[in-house]
């Protein structure tokens, strides 16, 4: 492993490890580019990593102090925790189901598509699926997503037999084992899936792809990447010209450091991408960084969510194999008789009995509640994601007294579903209850969102400087060497799980870097 | 075999501090999993009659008719580990458990089960109510014995997952077609 001086100006850091931060230091280092990784929390591995939901929800989340404001649900029920995702040398590509699927062209222009939506910040992306098709291909490779490049699909647990069944029934016409970058033969000097039923906690077979089984790896062979874990970023440092300069960061002992660079890529997720941008206010940039359009925080999405769980009269075992394993696509589309815009997907999800216990109805408690715990065994469980609408009101700010352990503001999370967002909800519990219902399910129980997995927006690609925080290669509109590496670029969420698409342009922007950086644009 | 500290301690059964009870099946799963047919939990800082009145408070706000007393005493030992750590802790169920007493007209736990549960009801979402039932909504529910009962098989790894331990064992339905479902990879194929 490479290991880079403090004053090295000649580096590009990145900020965070997961999808787009660990897949641009992989992808950069190929192209011999020097690379230093920041990541705030430790390196685990397959090894450390543990069979148990509470044990690895310790382990791996990130649990630094959050609060969230607003009158979704997620915030009565987890207000300290308003995300589910991972401070951990790999980052949420640890905790990710691997669910790995292509926004729709449509999805790329909402505003031209769905056109003006009250209280929605619609905007269409400056970029169409024609323009990243290429970068799929390369993303959809490098992962090994089944169902590509000729690799065979998963196979189907019980979880996915009871939603086949209830799908085909209902005369769904789009019902399969799904996209998924987990192995389903061995590949890319990683092993097949076991069926373990933990990939929300790491994979210990190292089946599931996750930027610490495979790009990080493959970014310290090249002997270009420093990569150091338990190193946080408080501020990114701005010189006279407005270039960024480099980034202050604690480490593991709370000491701080300065790291010079070329070229900073923030990647910390949605929540703590534009917290950073906003911690870095400067008599140059008096509102944060990259913020001249004001909109860094703004936009946040989480995805329309929620569950439905059914119990049956025999069993079904769902936790036995891949968390999330089978899709039904039929509501993905734009079908605006159902009452709303966009569509959603309805995929498998399954909880162990502990999180089953904490998410299936948090704060209930009596026989009703337990009379449902106790069918756990005889249940089937799906989760319902589509498009949500930004609006800008929901967004993450710097919370006006709270601070870490460093003493960095924390950050605070708004978020109010929009009646777009509600009425997708009503109709994607109804369909999944249909599909449940039709397998032949006793009862069925509507699961309200787990704290957000899937933070997107706040420093949204635009066309136009005014409008957002980065241009359609992350670069943002106002700093040339300042670059948006995650899911924090999207101009809008579209209907699937982000990964993918977070992956497809990390490797994207890396092309554009290498670019700029050999044409000495930065 | 189980990560809480549940052991025969019959030399304490005078002790004023030692909640025991003897598993109610004896043939059923738990029997295999516990480490004897009675358990004892020696409280840290609580007392007996504290510690009696917490676990059947968390029958009544967790009711599982046939789950085993020693699942709920696992409750009881965080309570008394968070009461050992926390004074405010230890006063607010202190306090709670005299309150059930008062509301029951001096002994909550020798009233009927009816009684008791109209007196805790009335304590829904007080601190000492949210205290027990935030602690146990996690403890109940995550250990072994509570996984067995449950029929969850907790840690897959050490067994080499389900890939060939009927992760698609499910037979009361039709088994999708292979082009939604293709076979599992096998080394042998």
């Amino acid at each position: 492993m490479a290991k880079y001086d403090l004053d090295d100006d000649g580096v590009v850091v990145i900020v965070g490890s997961g999808a787009g931060g660990g897949t641009l230091a992989n992808e950069l280092c190929q192209k011999g580019i020097q690379v230093v990784l920041l990541e705030a929390g430790g390196h685990e591995s397959n090894d450390s990593f543990v069979n148990n939901e509470w044990g690895s929800f310790g382990q791996i989340s990130w649990l630094d102090s959050r609060s969230s404001s607003g009158s979704w649900r997620v915030g009565k029920d987890f207000n300290g925790l308003p995300a589910w995702i991972c401070k951990t040398v790999g980052g949420s590509t640890t905790h990710w189901a691997g669910a790995s699927l292509r926004i729709q062209d449509h999805e790329f222009r909402v505003k031209t598509e769905y056109g003006d939506i009250e209280g929605a910040n619609l905007l269409d992306w400056p970029i169409t699926l024609k323009d990243l098709e290429p970068y799929y291909d390369k993303a959809e490779d490098k992962m090994g997503v089944t169902r590509t490049n000729g690799i065979p699909g998963l196979p189907g647990n019980n979880n996915f037999k009871v939603m086949h069944a209830g799908a085909t029934k209902l005369g769904y016409k789009n019902c399969h084992i799904g996209r998924m970058a987990i192995n389903s033969k061995p590949r890319d000097g990683r092993a097949h899936c076991l069926q373990l039923g933990f990939c929300f906690q790491g994979c210990k077979s190292g089946a599931k792809w996750s930027t610490l089984v495979a790009e990080i790896p493959k970014a310290e062979a090249t002997g270009k990447l420093d990569l150091r874990p338990k190193s946080h970023v408080l501020k990114i440092e701005q010189d006279k010209t407005g270039k960024v300069s480099g980034v202050i960061y604690a480490d593991s002992d709370g000491n701080q450091h300065m790291q010079k660079a070329r070229a900073v890529c923030v990647a910390g997720n949605s929540i703590e991408s534009p917290r950073l941008l906003l911690n870095s206010e400067n008599n140059q940039s008096p509102n944060g960084l990259a913020n001249s359009s004001g909109q860094v925080g703004k936009n946040y999405m989480r995805h329309m969510t929620g569950s439905v769980y059914a119990a049956f009269e025999k069993p079904v075992h769902m936790w036995r194999g891949t968390t999330m394993a089978g899709i039904i696509t039929d509501e993905s589309g734009n079908d605006t008789k159902r009452g709303f815009v966009g569509g959603y997907e309805m995929e498998t999800l399954a909880l162990g009995l502990p999180f089953m216990a904490a998410f299936l109805d948090p704060g209930a408690w009596g026989h009703d509640f337990t009379r449902k715990m106790d069918e756990y065994s005889h249940m089937a469980g799906m989760w319902l994601v589509g498009e949500d609408m930004p609006q800008e009101s929901n967004a993450v700010s710097l919370h006006a007294e709270n601070k870490d352990q460093h003493g960095m503001p924390t950050p605070n999370v708004h978020f109010d579903d929009h009646p777009n967002d509600i009425a997708m909800r009503e109709h994607a519990y109804k369909q999944g209850s249909a599909v449940y219902d039709a397998a032949g399910a006793k009862e069925n129980y509507l699961v309200p969102p787990y704290p957000s997995t899937h933070n997107l927006g706040t420093c949204r690609m635009s066309a136009n400087a005014k409008d957002g925080v980065c241009n359609a290669h992350g670069q943002t509109h106002d700093i040339s060497n300042l670059f948006i590496s995650d899911g924090s670029q999207f101009t809008t969420g579209a209907a699937e799980n982000p990964t993918l698409t977070i992956v497809t342009l990390a490797i994207r922007q890396a092309d554009y870097i290498a670019k700029q950086m050999s044409e000495k644009a930065i | 075999m189980l990560d809480l500290d549940l052991t025969r301690r019959d030399f304490l059964k005078t002790s004023g501090t030692v909640l025991m009870g003897t598993l109610a099946i004896t043939t059923g799963v738990l029997s295999v999993l516990a480490p004897s047919q009675t358990w004892a939990l020696e409280l840290t800082k609580l007392d007996k009659a504290t510690g009696q009145t917490l676990l059947q408070a968390t029958r009544h706000i967790f009711p599982h008719a046939t789950l085993d007393d020693a699942v709920y005493a696992l409750v009881v030992k965080d309570l008394d580990a968070a009461a050992a750590s926390d004074d405010g802790v230890a006063k607010l169920l202190t306090r709670g458990a005299a309150e059930l007493n008062t509301g029951a007209g001096g002994d909550w736990l020798a009233a009927d089960s009816d009684k008791q549960f109209a007196v805790i009801e009335k304590m829904a979402g007080n601190d000492f109510f949210e205290k027990i039932k935030g602690t146990a909504v996690v403890s109940l529910y995550n250990n072994e014995m509570a996984w067995a009962h449950f029929g969850y098989e907790g840690d897959a790894w050490k067994e080499g997952g389900y890939l060939t331990r009927g992760f698609n064992d499910l037979n009361w339905l039709p088994d999708p077609p292979a082009d939604a479902s293709p076979a599992a990879f096998s080394a042998k194929s």
